[in-house]
């Protein structure tokens, strides 16, 4: 239960200011949920320097230099490291896959909050607004930024109870909702081989969806998918590396907004979020109808 | 058992007992559900298996005649500083509530006599506020429904506070429902219903789900009040760990907890049996939400479902609640199951006491009925009377026992002064088994 | 006379929600107001009850115009889940569109969505009058019970699902009927009603001939095991 908005621009010339919009956002969301925080960024940087590709890192109980030293002898070659909040981004120009069973080895007991390349994901336990500041989100730079600000409902807050999820390469998703059946199909995916970092029914929807584009599906073919196996009320964006697309439940209860104008497209739990955006006065507002997949892409712009 | 069973050594199947036959033989002549009255029938974990160590040496009683032992107690006190009036009972026993259409309009008049004699509070229920209970009760408490049958502004600003139900503990995830006998023209102009249709209601609020949007319709119900009365949200106890810290986010000023043996006008008796769970395992997990929260005390919390005299009021307490809500023990107070109307209940095929067709309309004891006639055997002065007795007597007895473990107001009581009987309700209260230190599961955590 | 005299202007960028609703429910409040920037400010002239001529520039949040007696409150936006939810009277105009649950239990008044409303609009209506420019969601006038609803243009699946005794107009396309609702034959008495619901809305020009009326087939008014799908 919670706020979700994302932000994808289309006019490079706003990159420089995602962080900027997407923290005012984020803040505006605060009210529906202030136990925890997350958010992803694409395109920073700073945080995922170009070439490179990206783990970020929560819990790994050790200090950067610890982390980084310790990922760059085994990899033999050097990596950059990030410390933001309590997220560790270690960036290496290797494969992804290596990466990550690299900081695996050598940090056991860490989660990994999503890798791939341009993706930096960063979440906290704690009020969205001073999140925000800790992780310096006003001055990120980048080409699509999703967050989430969250009430958590079942399960616990924890750095890794928040959202977004980001399983796949380069992919996450943020809710707002509650699934109703999530622990069966929570079974079947570990039947399948599917590992999971935490309790939270939004991590059983994230690892579906991400089971199925593995298995080569698209992401409106993993989110149809979805639909049709889940209980529950949901409001869902879905991103990775080059595109956004929000679906709603068939029921629709969770709210939803969508302002689009030839400079970015934006979505929010609420009109609030985006009422500080550049041109939002003119912008296209309107709800998505349920059960219907939009989506956008760095490439084109589609509505399924 | 019949005689010739007995005479001939017949042996009942425990599973296939005689009322279970004759619910299949029911069910299978009419194609549709049970739907009756009442709260849970069978035998739950409940109050009764817990007992109070009374004060000996280790420590002191207070004398009951001399030494105070208070019984105030103050609900809604979060948003004070913002305006918000808490109320002030003068006992720890609140009216639970019902629906004026599930009680007849002297009903409601009773029971409003009856708290306001001892300072205590009644509440609405689906369907709307009267003028008689208003009139009659010095604190009420107004139900804000999934249905909004009666929803009025000018009600929301003359109650002393307000009721968001999300569910009750007979129906946790089910509407309310009232069947076309009781839906006279008064009741049917009152929720807008066609008279003497069969009212379906619904599950979900119309116009918000879970706790983020939960916040934003108590704001507006604070803003249409102009932060003026504290705000309740109740709901029947299944997940209620959770529910419990997701009330408190979502800003709530009270939480209500109906346990699965509160009792409800009608509903599936499916539902009744076998959806949510006992009163005395619900105790334990709101006392913890609030407890993690640091809002013990701070957000009160009211139990009910199955409380029935002093005993069960200071074991709620000790648990941790800080007020109790009772229903059934009201209506009996009121005059419901009355052996005095023994040949008319039986005349219903069913007897005093055992009687839970409430939705038909045709309770003999005029609590349940809208009969014009049947419900003139209730006079509401009288009813009145006993039920502010019922309530003096239970808190003494609530009194008694806070006395007996030197405490000098009931809400002083603490799980330490209870220990269990059984197993199970020594896992659920979280006390221990009486004699013993251990609580089952407690090395495990909860 | 400078007509503007009679008229308090708020700006919800320097002051509070509660600040504003609190003069709003001043006892004895006359006069018209404007909001400006309300920046989808929840719960927005909530609560009313008196004759005020209310007009709020800009796009609300969830619950503007919530349980309005006797205002006249235009939006000029679009508004948030449950506008004018159970409204007792007066008159509440969206310029724009409205979210889910628009009209949701209200009991009197007029709401008018000059665009599209979503889904549940006029959910458990109980008396209001709700006449939508454009289109409604699904479940629209789910339980309704009473008032009537007007859709000049489509309505989506399950409309007046449940029904009890609404009255629904549209002209446009239905996604389909939910459980008890049938197509009605349109009287004269129902072209005159319809006729003067689109004039009180501002819709002078609409061919009352071009609406479907729809309303309860009466079938689910008692519980019988013949029915029991539906339920």
């Amino acid at each position: 239960m919670c706020g979700i908005v994302g932000l994808h621009l289309r006019n490079p010339d706003l990159y420089p200011r995602l962080g900027e919009m997407l923290s005012s956002m984020l803040c505006e969301m605060e009210e529906r949920g202030a136990d925890s925080a997350g958010v992803a960024v694409y395109g920073d940087p700073q945080w995922c320097p170009p070439g490179t590709v990206t783990v970020s890192v929560l819990e790994s109980q050790q200090s950067s230099l610890e982390l980084s030293t310790a990922v760059t002898a085994r990899l033999g070659t050097s990596v950059s490291i990030a410390q933001v909040g309590e997220t560790q981004l270690i960036s290496a120009p290797v494969d992804v896959e290596e990466l990550k069973q690299t900081i695996r080895d050598v940090a056991p007991g860490s989660l990994v909050a999503g890798f791939g390349q341009d993706l930096a994901v960063l979440k906290g336990v704690g009020h969205p607004r001073d999140l925000a500041a800790e992780f310096g989100l006003a001055s990120a730079q980048g080409w699509q930024g999703v967050g989430h600000t969250r009430m958590a409902t079942e399960s616990a807050v924890t750095p890794g109870g928040c959202h977004p999820y980001a399983v796949g390469d380069g992919q996450c998703m943020v809710h707002n909702g509650s699934f109703s059946n999530h622990a069966t199909l929570r079974r079947e995916l570990i039947r399948d081989g599917v590992t999971f970092d935490s309790e939270n029914d939004t991590e059983v929807g994230a690892r579906y969806i991400a089971e199925q584009m593995r298995r080569g599906a698209t992401v409106e073919e993993a989110v149809h998918s979805l639909s049709e196996e889940f209980d529950g009320f949901y409001t869902l964006l879905v991103s990775n590396r080059d595109s956004f697309a929000v679906v709603r439940d068939a029921i629709a209860c969770k709210p939803a907004v969508i302002a689009e104008t030839e400079d970015w497209v934006a979505m929010a739990s609420e009109y609030r979020a985006l009422t500080d955006l550049p041109g939002i006065e003119s912008a296209r507002l309107y709800e998505p109808e349920p059960n219907r997949i939009y989506a956008w892409s760095r490439k084109e712009v589609s509505a399924a | 058992m019949t005689e010739q069973a007995t005479a001939h050594g017949l042996r009942e199947s425990a599973t296939f007992d005689q009322s279970t036959m004759a619910e299949i033989r029911r069910a299978a002549a009419t194609g549709v559900y049970d739907i009756r009255g009442g709260g849970s029938k069978r035998r739950l974990p409940h109050f009764d298996d817990l007992l109070f160590l009374g004060a000996s040496m280790s420590r002191y009683p207070l004398e009951g005649y001399r030494e105070r032992c208070g019984t105030d107690v103050l609900l809604g006190t979060r948003f004070a500083e913002q305006g918000v009036k808490p109320m002030h009972l003068d006992i720890p026993v609140t009216i639970a509530g019902m629906s004026f259409g599930a009680l007849s309009g002297r009903a409601k008049d009773a029971l409003g006599r009856g708290a306001s004699a001892v300072g205590t509070s009644t509440t609405t229920g689906d369907g709307g506020m009267t003028d008689e209970e208003r009139g009659q009760s010095k604190h009420l408490v107004y139900q804000y429904l999934p249905s909004r049958y009666g929803m009025n502004p000018d009600h929301l600003r003359m109650a002393d506070a307000i009721e968001v139900v999300l569910g009750q503990g007979a129906k946790p995830g089910g509407g309310g429902m009232l069947l076309g006998q009781k839906i006279t023209s008064r009741v049917a102009k009152m929720r807008t219903l066609p008279e003497g249709i069969d009212q379906r209601s619904a599950s979900r609020h119309p116009d918000w789900t879970g706790p983020d949007d939960l916040t934003i319709k108590i704001q507006e119900l604070r803003e249409i009040t102009d932060w003026q009365v504290p705000i309740y949200v109740k709901v029947g106890a299944s997940r209620t760990y959770y529910d419990t810290k997701l009330a408190v986010h979502a800003g709530a000023d009270v939480i209500v907890v109906d346990g699965m043996q509160g009792s409800t006008a009608a509903t599936q008796e499916v539902f009744i049996e076998h959806v949510g769970i006992p009163t005395l395992a619900a105790i334990p997990q709101a006392a913890q939400a609030l407890r993690e929260l640091g809002m013990e005390r701070e957000v009160q919390l009211i139990i009910s479902g199955g409380i029935r005299h002093g005993a069960d009021v200071a074991k709620a307490m000790a648990l941790g609640a800080d007020a109790v809500s009772i229903g059934s023990a009201a209506l009996i107070a009121l005059g419901d199951n009355d052996p005095r109307y023994a040949k008319d209940y039986e005349a219903l095929g069913s007897a005093a006491g055992y009687f839970d067709d409430y939705q038909d309309g045709t309770d003999p004891s005029g609590v349940t009925t809208q009969d014009p006639e049947l419900q003139m055997r209730l006079d509401p002065e009288a009813g009145g009377r006993r039920l502010a007795n019922f309530l003096r007597v239970m808190t003494m007895e609530a009194q008694t026992i806070a006395r007996a473990c030197g405490k000098s107001h009931i809400q002083h009581l603490e799980p330490e002064d209870l220990v269990a009987l059984t197993v199970e309700s020594s896992a659920m209260a979280r006390v221990p088994l009486a004699g013993t230190s251990w609580i089952p599961g407690s090395a495990t955590g909860y | 006379m400078n007509t503007l005299t009679d008229t308090t202007t708020f700006d919800l960028q320097s002051s509070t929600l509660r600040e504003v609703n609190r003069a709003l429910h001043v006892p004895g409040v006359a006069g018209a107001f404007s909001i400006r920037n309300p920046r989808g400010a929840h719960a927005l002239a909530a609560g009313v009850n008196a004759e005020l001529e209310i007009s709020i520039e800009g796009h609300v949040g969830y619950y503007a115009a919530g349980m309005n007696q006797q205002a006249a409150i235009t939006i000029a936006g679009n508004a948030g889940v449950g506008v004018a939810e159970n409204m007792m009277s007066g008159s509440v105009r969206v310029t724009g569109n409205a979210s889910q649950s628009a009209g949701a239990t209200a009991h009197g008044g007029l709401l008018v969505v000059e665009g599209d409303a979503a889904a549940r609009c006029g959910i458990s209506m109980k008396g209001v009058d709700i006449v939508v420019g454009g289109d409604v969601g699904h479940m629209s006038a789910f339980m309704a019970q009473a008032g009537r609803l007007v859709v000049r243009g489509d309505a989506g699946e399950a409309l007046g699902d449940s029904i009890y005794e609404t009255r629904i107009y549209v002209r446009g396309s239905v996604a389909s009927l939910g459980a008890d609702c049938t197509v009605k034959e349109m009287r004269p008495e129902h072209h005159e009603e319809l006729a003067a619901l689109l004039a009180a809305a501002g819709y002078l020009e609409d061919d009352t001939h071009a609406y479907t009326r729809y309303g309860s087939a009466r079938q689910l008014y008692h519980f019988t095991v013949d029915n029991a799908d539906s339920y």
